[in-house]
């Protein structure tokens, strides 16, 4: 399960996720993290079943947890199936059929975002 | 020895005889059937492409205002286009940019939304003559408004084209898409198989008056494109059509990251099989057709040369360059190419398209040469400090700080004992350990990883660092990382108003 963490200004500089990863010893899979001065936000994947675990004891040292059930979307009007944003996936969620048209393995999107930026014609959606 | 006349051809089209396969299934009949066998059966094979084309436009002619303007210049939705021909004709570049949206906007989409039949904004201004008195006209017009949307593409379907890669370290976005660093990712364009070009390879059937599958209707080869470089199999076409009659489902507007807008144009070509050369050359595979690999990540016109690639090996989804499986991306659609190939196939079959014989054949012997350049470019070495003053990494803060004050200098270079770059220490790092009572050593206060430059890069390529690192100062370092110099974002000004 991919879900957000935000770290408010005031607690940006505390080990929050350390902490709540040996408190848990829930294993956590971070694809992003941005940090500055005032704040912090991270994309992490988590098994299903470990989810409520770690999110309690990120949550109670004052991190801000967002589920996001919303991979990547194609709009199929858009899309003229090039093939552009294979190469930049880190997760290989795109791919040829035999008939060269485009697929999409939507559950391994780590949201990262990267194909939004190779898409030539803007066809590739992520609602973080 | 098969002879085919034009004509021969076009009679079978018309009584609906004509045998006409695309350039893949052309590929296994001259395999089964050899070259002579093919020519015999065979009379036409249809090629296609469906890729980025930055070197196409529009004309427009908008018709006469009342009272009349001569438009000195013209906006269309905030995209300027060009008028310096005659009073209401200007031609719409595909990589324009909206002069409000920037890149999210630009020629490209203009042409797009034309075809789609949207409205369109236009604002022009003009000095006013005695026959056209008006000076500043403002109007909303759509595709049907116009008396000519004609289409003019003067470098379209290129025969191949170079792969790209990025052998930096650091993400670039080029309008070959996003190239990831060290190598990330490769990415490439053109059909292969299916290159309009490339199935004709000698230029025996292309030329002037050649028509083509073009944007969804049937358009013209009007001679060879700009850049046409035949020697390397870079050729290049020049077309024509009429935007009126074409398809947004062939032509679509983009955007690529960091670069600009661009048009998408799908376009093939048949190739009328007059003899069985000209079946054998249609016969080419990808694994036929190789291509250079560029390291994008150097921002020269001569881009290293990383080695050689067949649109086999690109097609597959990975090439393996010393050992290394880089992941490759196409930036143009071959599911889209092999449409228009099928497409093409099936308006020759139903008689609704003939082939032609050119006016002119495309030239085989120009060569694309560099730009001459008469004013030579300026290097780091030509506006750098070459009397920089340096500080030793042990030294203290104090000492740093007095340096600083001393000679008037914002950035200090700061180097070790064998006099190689450590770092560089500016006075806002001074500022900042003052502020924060932290008087240390400089190489406690120092930034490590210093942008540097070289002395014999180019100014523009010193000037994009600088832009791009967010840095005001680059240490200027030899071969062998010593400090020979220091080159400043205010001698780089200086020098551009000196230009001006």
């Amino acid at each position: 399960m991919m879900f957000k963490i935000n770290i408010s200004a005031d607690i940006v500089s505390e080990p929050i996720i350390a902490d709540s990863i040996l408190e848990t010893k829930v294993s956590l899979n971070i694809s992003q993290a941005h940090f500055d001065a005032n704040h912090g936000e991270i994309i992490a994947e988590v098994e299903n079943s470990h989810f409520r675990k770690i999110k309690d004891a990120l949550t109670s040292k004052g991190a801000e947890i967002t589920i996001l059930d919303n991979p990547i979307i194609r709009d199929e009007e858009e899309c003229v199936e090039c093939g552009a944003c294979i190469s930049v996936c880190p997760v290989k969620v795109f791919s040829f059929d035999k008939e060269w048209s485009l697929q999409m393995d939507a559950d391994k999107c780590i949201q990262c975002g990267t194909c939004l930026k190779m898409c030539p014609h803007n066809a590739l959606i992520l609602e973080l | 020895m098969v002879e085919k006349s034009i004509k021969e051809i076009n009679s079978r089209i018309e009584d609906g005889s004509v045998n006409v396969v695309t350039a893949e299934e052309m590929v296994d009949i001259v395999v089964d059937l050899g070259a002579e066998g093919a020519s015999r059966e065979v009379d036409v094979v249809t090629t296609g492409t469906f890729g980025a084309m930055c070197s196409s436009g529009v004309w427009l002619n908008f018709g006469h205002s009342e009272p009349p303007i001569k438009m000195n210049k013209v906006w269309l939705n905030n995209v300027e286009a060009y008028t310096g021909v005659a009073a209401v004709d200007a031609f719409i570049g595909a990589t324009q940019l909206s002069e409000t949206e920037g890149m999210a906007y630009g020629g490209a989409h203009l042409i797009e939304d034309l075809i789609r039949g949207k409205s369109v904004d236009v604002h022009a201004t003009a000095y006013g003559t005695d026959c056209y008195p008006r000076k500043v006209l403002d109007t909303s017009i759509n595709i049907y408004d116009l008396n000519q949307a004609i289409m003019m593409n003067p470098r379209n379907a290129y025969q191949k084209y170079n792969a790209a890669t990025n052998g930096s370290n650091h993400k670039i976005y080029t309008y070959m898409g996003t190239l990831l660093p060290n190598l990330g990712n490769v990415t490439y364009s053109g059909a292969g198989v299916l290159s309009p070009m490339h199935n004709d390879p000698n230029y025996e059937t292309i030329g002037m008056g050649t028509r083509i599958f073009l944007g969804g209707t049937q358009g013209y080869v009007i001679g060879e494109g700009t850049q046409h470089s035949p020697q390397s199999n870079f050729g290049t076409i020049m077309l024509r059509g009429n935007l009126k009659e074409m398809s947004s489902d062939y032509i679509r507007a983009s955007t690529f990251e960091g670069y600009g807008t661009s048009l998408y144009v799908g376009m093939g070509i048949p190739i009328p099989i007059i003899n069985e050369k000209v079946a054998l050359a249609t016969a080419i595979t990808d694994a036929d057709i190789t291509t250079n690999l560029l390291d994008y990540g150097v921002p020269s016109r001569d881009r290293p040369k990383l080695g050689e690639v067949t649109y086999e090996e690109l097609r597959s989804g990975t090439i393996d360059f010393n050992g290394k499986e880089i992941p490759t991306s196409s930036m143009s659609s071959f599911k889209m190419a092999r449409k228009i190939a099928g497409e093409l196939k099936q308006w020759i079959k139903e008689g609704d398209f003939f082939v032609t014989e050119p006016v002119e054949l495309l030239p085989s012997d120009t060569v694309c040469k560099p730009m001459k350049q008469t004013d030579r470019s300026l290097l780091v070495q030509d506006i750098m400090a070459t009397e920089v003053i340096t500080i030793d990494q042990d030294a203290t803060f104090h000492k740093a700080a007095k340096t600083i004050m001393e000679n008037d200098y914002d950035h200090l270079p700061v180097i070790k004992e064998d006099g190689t770059i450590a770092g560089i220490v500016t006075a806002w790092d001074i500022s900042k350990a003052v502020a924060e009572e932290d008087y240390k050593l400089v190489k406690d206060i120092m930034t490590k990883k210093v942008i540097t430059a070289n002395a014999t890069d180019p100014i523009d390529i010193a000037a994009r660092n600088l832009d791009f690192n967010g840095v005001s100062a680059m240490p200027v370092i030899d071969n062998k990382r010593k400090v020979i110099g220091i080159i400043t974002s205010g001698d780089i000004s200086k020098l551009m108003a000196r230009r001006q």
